[in-house]
């Protein structure tokens, strides 16, 4: 019984149901950012509590973040970063009640986008550029 | 329908009216220099030397900013990693047990972070 009322229900379109469109997969994206720099948060912590533990303790987080996954991983972690930053901003400009309509938030999705993409490689030149290259 | 007292309190369904919503707002905005802050802070010692990082890190100036940071940046974890569960999880056991491993979670990097900069900080 309870089961036919909850087949038989209207169930509201989730998804896969939509054409993809770059709005929503901004909103998708802007998530899945969130979600993964919690994981981002947790090696802040491990490298801020290796500092605190001392030089063997470091050395040994540095050479993590020195390995190919390392630098990988956190390059990953920059786009993230910037990219829900960027992304956040948009969204506390539309708290205030401009930028919602179609044209602004097709250039808001695209700026998001490309402003991520350009900080996080000047992000990554300036910083091997300090470290001496590559 | 809403009694003039229910709109005067304004809390709604949940009884907790907006505040998660502003201090996910609020966070947000704190976290937008914080964050330009810790890119700008780990871009200028990368390559640097044990001591120059720790020394750099127990400056009043940067550990307050890296105290801040973490703080807002755990509140701001914290609504959104919920609101993602609340959204997709619905069974009853599994939502609340991830709804406090979310808070166990945040309240475990956000502590250690702080311990470590205070320890820095003091230098012990």
């Amino acid at each position: 019984m309870t089961n036919k009322l909850e087949a038989e229900r209207p169930l509201s379109p989730h998804l896969q149901i939509y054409r993809p469109m770059l709005t929503m997969m901004m909103s998708i994206a802007h998530r899945i950012t969130g979600a993964s720099l919690a994981i981002g948060f947790a090696l802040l912590a491990w490298w801020l509590v290796a500092v605190s533990m001392g030089p063997e303790h470091y050395e040994c987080v540095q050479s993590f973040f020195g390995s190919f996954i390392g630098r990988a991983l956190l390059f990953a972690f920059t786009w993230a970063l910037i990219h829900h930053m960027l992304g956040g901003i948009r969204h506390l400009i539309w708290d205030t009640g401009t930028g919602l309509d179609k044209g602004t938030i097709e250039v808001f999705a695209w700026a998001t986008i490309i402003g991520s993409i350009l900080l996080t490689v000047l992000v990554w030149v300036i910083g091997y550029h300090r470290m001496g290259g590559l | 329908m809403a009694t003039p007292l229910k709109r005067i309190r304004g809390l709604g369904a949940a009884h907790h009216g907006t505040e998660t919503f502003w201090r996910q707002r609020l966070t947000a905005v704190a976290n937008v220099p914080l964050v330009i802050f810790l890119i700008w802070f780990v871009v200028s010692h990368a390559g640097a030397s044990y001591d120059k990082v720790r020394e750099c890190l127990a400056n009043p100036v940067v550990a307050v900013l890296m105290l801040a940071l973490i703080w807002s940046a755990a509140i701001h974890m914290r609504i959104g990693l919920r609101e993602i569960i609340e959204d997709y999880v619905h069974t009853k056991m599994c939502k609340t047990v991830s709804l406090m491993a979310v808070t166990f979670f945040a309240a475990l990097v956000g502590l250690a972070s702080t311990l470590a900069i205070l320890k820095i900080s003091f230098g012990s």
